[in-house]
């Protein structure tokens, strides 16, 4: 049996071999040399990305007052965790976040596994319609979904689904974008020859699919997920609509947590709020920030 | 034996080759079917329902009542604070889009050069994208507080009266467009980045035996190769930037849009006859007049990006060209 194969061309870690590493160094010459200026631009890029992160963990770990201070606090106060505590005090972070882990892991792997079924069949198997179905995709992807929201919501209500994270989960099931993700990379990955030649080998249609086309889209599966969990963890409109303040996502709660001082809140519990519902992404960052950084210079090229 | 000899011999095939046959013929459908039939029921559906809500009198609570034709589209468009939205929206997607876009590539540029430690700075240009736009609308309210906060602390220091970006309308939307552009910026560079790397570098090295400096290079080699990539990143960009709703939302979490509504965008209007009204009718009816916007916004976009890119071929084509001559004659 040949389904036992491992496709060569699955690993999207490609190691260099000496002659390809001779021609990046012959290429890379032509680059131009970075100068005092790039670094310097360099670094006040960085400095904007990350003052307004640093300036609320600063003033999450002081007390309220601290954000009339001129200049700017920079140094970090003692009070971070009693500011973490008010903020769980006041609003359900607890439930938020792990409403937010179940509402996001099972939209990512709902995701994940239907786009590389359909995105599979799209890149390798034949069948009749396949060019008028895919087109008709990716049109989808250009419709912005969001403008159904009164519809779904009756929707939502009619199945008695409000304040369920079902409602939630449902609508983002399948993504578009995730059939034209998956589809452009397993048109390159797999060879026909090895699906053609497990084929021949009577293994069947699904076999051929969880045995050979499944561990080659590993990678690109690994990048959708990321994707997808996190914009399910980002958003915001939806959850705010069918999610009422007893079962809040993590972003409903920071929200919630934003208003409840009315024009005058405590500042430094809010940012710790703010704080808290960024940690969890910032840990998949550190992680993974690399595989992130490939997939959107890996769309931007294909797509 | 290939299902094609199978197919032929008829009626003296098995069943296990029936069902093989079955299995290769039907298997693809079942495998995009989840997806296409998901994207009817949650996707598709609900936007062509929306025609349906906006011709009715619906109430959030009531349900469906009296037919009224396109008066929800005529109460919609005569209404001045639907064009306040529509003006409030314009005015932050261009405060966003255009520095964003500048910036964006401005960064790419310094990226694609033989940086040390590059994936350290792509790393620190992409942090803000993990903040939710909670998060950033939180973080930079607080920035933008007029009553203290950093900036307002630092004007009064320098002496300057304090701008009131609560209460003004275009000092409001500038506070809203940081937001925005905080947290794409670097999404954006990263993408214009890869568009940079896929020009062959040999055409800047003809180039520069040409004696292109580096400015010429930027503006005649980087600028028009990256343009296809660049109106991708304008039509995303116009598609979520007339969509914006969770920052003017929480940038004064008491109202929908300011006290004046001086930062109500549509989307934020449409929210407003949705819930608070519960005028769903008013709410589909807006749903689609955005939907409609939508698409002519990126319509005159991809026109004029086209119109652009054209008059610039024409302008540069010929630097490449003869270079990439050059070059191989000098390699002979």
């Amino acid at each position: 049996m040949t389904t036992t194969l491992s496709p060569k061309s699955g690993s999207h870690l490609h190691i260099p071999t000496t002659e390809e590493r001779a021609v990046k160094k012959r290429k890379a010459r032509f680059y131009d040399k970075p100068g005092w200026l790039t670094y310097g631009l360099l670094g006040a890029f960085f400095l904007g990305a990350v003052f307004p992160l640093w300036w609320s963990f600063v003033m999450a770990s002081r007390q309220a007052s601290d954000i009339n201070a001129v200049p700017p606090v920079v140094i970090p106060g003692p009070n971070f965790l009693e500011n973490v505590v008010k903020a769980f005090q006041t609003v359900d972070f607890a439930k938020a976040l792990i409403n937010s882990i179940i509402i996001s892991g099972t939209i990512a792997v709902a995701v994940v596994f239907f786009s590389t079924l359909a995105g599979y069949a799209f890149a390798k198997l034949g069948f009749k319609g396949r060019d008028p179905l895919m087109i008709a995709v990716i049109a989808t992807m250009a419709i912005p979904t969001q403008l159904g929201i009164i519809p779904l919501f009756m929707l939502v209500s009619e199945l008695k689904l409000t304040n369920t994270l079902g409602a939630v989960i449902i609508p983002g099931l399948v993504s578009a974008f995730g059939v034209f993700f998956m589809r452009q990379y397993l048109v390159d990955v797999i060879p026909d020859e090895l699906i053609e030649a497990a084929r021949v080998d009577g293994a069947s249609m699904w076999g051929t699919f969880w045995h050979v086309a499944l561990p080659a889209a590993r990678p690109a599966m690994a990048v959708l997920g990321l994707f997808m969990f996190m914009a399910a963890w980002t958003d915001f409109l939806w959850p705010l609509l069918v999610l009422g303040p007893k079962n809040p996502s993590v972003q409903t709660a920071l929200a919630a947590l934003n208003a409840s001082g009315g024009h005058t809140p405590d500042y430094s519990m809010v940012l710790a709020g703010a704080i808290i519902s960024i940690i969890p992404l910032l840990i998949l960052f550190l992680f993974a920030g690399k595989q992130l950084i490939a997939g959107i210079m890996s769309g931007a090229v294909k797509g | 034996m290939s299902t094609l000899d199978a197919r032929r011999t008829g009626s003296r095939l098995t069943f296990r080759q029936k069902l093989a046959n079955f299995d290769y013929k039907a298997s693809p459908y079942l495998y995009i079917s989840p997806f296409f039939l998901m994207f009817a029921v949650l996707g598709l559906f609900p936007i062509i329902y929306t025609v349906n809500v906006s011709l009715y009198n619906w109430d959030l609570l009531k349900g469906q009542g009296d037919f009224v034709g396109l008066d929800n589209y005529v109460t919609t468009l005569t209404d001045p604070f639907f064009w306040n939205a529509f003006g409030n929206t314009i005015s932050i997607f261009l405060l966003s889009a255009v520095p964003q876009l500048i910036i964006a590539t401005v960064i790419a540029a310094v990226l694609d050069q033989a940086i040390r430690a590059s994936t350290f700075w792509r790393m620190s240009i992409l942090l803000p994208y993990i903040a939710a736009p909670v998060a950033v609308a939180v973080i930079f309210t607080q920035i933008f507080n007029q009553f203290g906060g950093p900036i307002t602390g630092a004007m009064e220091a320098l002496g300057l009266e304090p701008i009131r970006w609560g209460f003004d309308p275009f000092p409001s939307h500038v506070a809203i467009a940081t937001m925005v552009n905080w947290r794409w910026t670097g999404y954006n560079a990263l993408i214009l980045l890869a568009a940079m790397q896929a020009i062959p570098r040999d055409i800047y090295e003809s180039a520069s035996l040409d004696g292109a400096g580096r400015a010429r290079r930027f503006w005649s080699i980087t600028i028009p190769m990256i343009r296809p990539t660049m109106i991708f990143v304008i039509i995303t960009s116009t598609i979520g930037g007339l969509q914006i709703f969770t920052e003017p939302k929480l940038f004064d979490g008491q109202s929908n849009g300011g006290s004046n509504r001086q930062f109500q965008t549509i989307v934020l209007y449409l929210y407003e006859m949705a819930f608070p009204r519960r005028d769903f009718g008013r709410a589909a009816a807006t749903a689609w007049i955005l939907f409609l916007i939508i698409i002519l916004v990126g319509l005159i976009n991809y026109a004029i990006s086209r119109t652009i890119a054209s008059q610039d071929i024409k302008r540069n084509i010929r630097l490449p060209k003869r270079a990439a001559v050059n070059a191989n004659g000098a390699r002979r």
